[in-house]
């Protein structure tokens, strides 16, 4: 089993995003995914200071991918997306149906990331004869449908060609809208909005009017409100999964990144806090924590 | 400039068709379309007879296969497929890739239209459908006008929009919202925020409080009109602010914008709704006949009537209409 950052969801300062990488080149992650997934006014970092990164990683020994835009309202981010694609040395995670395009006009290899609609093996199918090599799962899908749909015969026959892999920890990205949260958070429009994420490195916590942390708001995306964590699920993985991946947050991402690998098959579990859920993984409705 | 119309049952498609819709859009009785509700939509009989009521009519009849085919249920929405194809429906709504290949691959002459909750949002995303023959893209409830004109100016696809009704404010067919609180999405199970999970519950100092598997969507104060806790138009806390944090309870509506969208070339307008009653889509239907009748005769000379706003606006969620992620304010 390998283990995977995603793309960093929220909105931070270059200095801080840096030096986050500095700490993941020395650290024993895999393979790490790079680049803006959430808006497209986000610059702090340009695709030149994502290759700056890349080519680190690479030198330390982690594979490589570019992520993409998951939302492209005008037609003029096409072109940001397709210098993404066209990046000559790394692979792809497509966030959209755009992204394969563009990839499979050229002959590139890509993988399809959670936000892309693959329910079941005719859709995985498909995929893989265009070119994909790793499905990341929708994040509201569960080992059950997970197994149900890997043990049919078209699936198992490929099933050497390409790698399965969860999201496992993090909050959840869960949708995307035309609308800045954020920004009508603060009374301001999108156009408006000061790029004022930059303050919320972890989100706006969204409570309900009885307390319970709902969502997070975090620019046009909104995230759950508690944090996936299936550090204790690992077990229940083997033989399905091949990459898990983790979200980074601001705080204890590689220290949970070592948590995971400790307790691969469930050695060393972990206590989860009040904030932590696994219905997903285990079922149930996403916010539930099942013990 | 087509007129689409939402029908949940034999009256409302009787409904829209007898008050002017060009076509009329319909869902199977499972989970096989996104508004899979108990009481609504049609059974095997009840599609063949809106065939024949629709085509006695020359009007056109689109079914709705828009939600994801589970890996161990596929019969149900092959069948659901071959069904509407032996019942001489006039269009396909899909949005997985799996049965777009399927319809592609079995009925190469079928009508097809990309579903809303397949989420094509720009001219990369349309050309990837354009491999299994889709005839026409239904457009998500994200993109401001000026966008919807590049995109009707950049691409030769026939595009469609909504117009009027209930509106989603995430991208359509990726939110999974909904099974966040519930376990069940508009992607899996066809539902968005599902009545098996709503509670109302009314306190003693008169408030009225709505709960989705038990979390608080929003508490109305006596004089306050509740509406149903769907959940990104609930009322939560972000910092001290108590606010509708995603969106008000309101619903799209674009007449304003009609001289723009004819101008455009937009292929079809499409009202939301097939959950709703017969009356309403007999009044949404005689109002957007009427808008539509006038801008096609003089386009250059449109000015939308106070009645037309003041029945809509009666028939709207809150009460109250936006023009959506079409003005670019509302973003």
């Amino acid at each position: 089993m390998k283990f995977s950052l995603g793309a960093i969801q929220y909105y931070w300062p270059k200095e801080v995003v840096q030096s986050f990488y500095q700490d993941v080149a020395e650290s024993t992650v895999d393979i790490v995914y790079l680049g803006e997934t959430v808006c497209s006014k986000r610059t702090e970092l340009s695709l030149k200071d994502y290759m700056d990164i890349a080519h680190q990683l690479r030198e330390a020994g982690k594979q490589v991918c570019l992520s993409t835009m998951t939302l492209l309202e005008a037609p003029a981010l096409v072109r940001d997306m397709a210098r993404y694609v066209d990046n000559g040395e790394f692979m792809i995670e497509a966030n959209e149906i755009g992204a394969i395009q563009l990839a499979h006009e050229k002959s590139l290899p890509f993988v399809v990331g959670s936000p892309i609609n693959c329910y079941n093996q005719h859709t995985l199918n498909l995929f893989l004869k265009q070119g994909m090599q790793r499905w990341v799962m929708p994040v509201e899908l569960s080992r059950e449908w997970l197994e149900n749909l890997l043990e049919h015969d078209s699936i198992q026959t490929v099933r050497d060609q390409f790698g399965v892999e969860v999201f496992a920890f993090g909050h959840m990205p869960l949708a995307w809208s035309a609308r800045c949260f954020t920004a009508r958070a603060e009374d301001r429009h999108k156009d408006d909005c000061q790029l004022c994420c930059i303050n919320y490195p972890k989100g706006r916590e969204v409570k309900s009017q009885d307390g319970v942390q709902i969502f997070l708001l975090n620019g046009i995306q909104t995230q759950s409100g508690h944090r996936y964590n299936l550090v204790n699920d690992l077990p229940s993985m083997q033989g399905l999964v091949d990459v898990v991946r983790l979200s980074p947050e601001p705080e204890g991402t590689l220290k949970w990144l070592q948590a995971f690998q400790d307790n691969l098959d469930g050695g060393q579990p972990q206590p989860l806090a009040d904030t932590d859920t696994n219905g997903y993984w285990r079922s149930l409705a996403g916010m539930v924590k099942a013990l | 400039m087509e007129l689409l119309c939402p029908a949940g049952s034999m009256p409302a498609l009787k409904a829209a068709i007898d008050n002017g819709a060009d076509a009329v859009y319909v869902g199977l009785k499972d989970d096989t379309n996104a508004r899979h509700f108990a009481g609504l939509n049609l059974g095997d009989s009840g599609l063949k007879d809106a065939v024949s009521y629709a085509h006695r009519h020359q009007r056109k009849i689109h079914v709705a296969i828009n939600t994801f085919a589970h890996p161990d249920g596929w019969e149900r929405w092959k069948n659901a497929v071959d069904l509407a194809v032996e019942c001489g429906v006039d269009v396909l709504i899909i949005a997985d890739l799996s049965l777009l290949a399927y319809v592609h691959d079995q009925y190469p002459h079928m009508e097809v239209h990309l579903s809303v909750q397949a989420s094509a949002t720009n001219p990369a995303a349309i050309d990837y459908y354009r491999q299994f023959g889709v005839s026409r893209v239904v457009l998500p409830r994200v993109l401001s006008m000026a966008q919807v004109r590049s995109l009707a100016r950049m691409c030769d696809m026939p595009l469609e929009v909504f117009a009027f009704g209930s509106l989603c404010i995430m991208a359509e067919g990726r939110c999974y919202l909904s099974s966040y609180m519930t376990g069940e999405s508009p992607n899996t199970a066809g539902a968005c925020s599902p009545a098996a999970y709503v509670r109302w519950e009314e306190k003693d100092d008169g408030v009225l409080e709505s709960r989705l598997n038990d979390v608080v969507i929003d508490r109305f104060a006596e004089d306050e009109n509740a509406g149903y806790p769907t959940l990104c138009k609930g009322r939560f806390h972000v910092g001290d602010d108590l606010y509708h944090v995603l969106e008000e309870p309101t619903s799209l509506n674009t007449l304003e914008l009609l001289p723009e969208l004819h101008k455009e070339g937009i292929a079809s307008l499409k009202i939301e709704g097939r959950q709703r009653s017969p009356a309403y889509v007999s009044s949404i239907t005689k109002v957007w006949r009427q808008a539509i009748d006038a801008v096609m005769e003089n386009p250059n000379d449109f000015l939308v009537k106070d009645e037309w706003n003041r029945v809509l606006g009666s028939l709207s969620e809150g009460s109250q209409t936006t023009l959506g992620a079409y003005h670019r304010k509302w973003k």
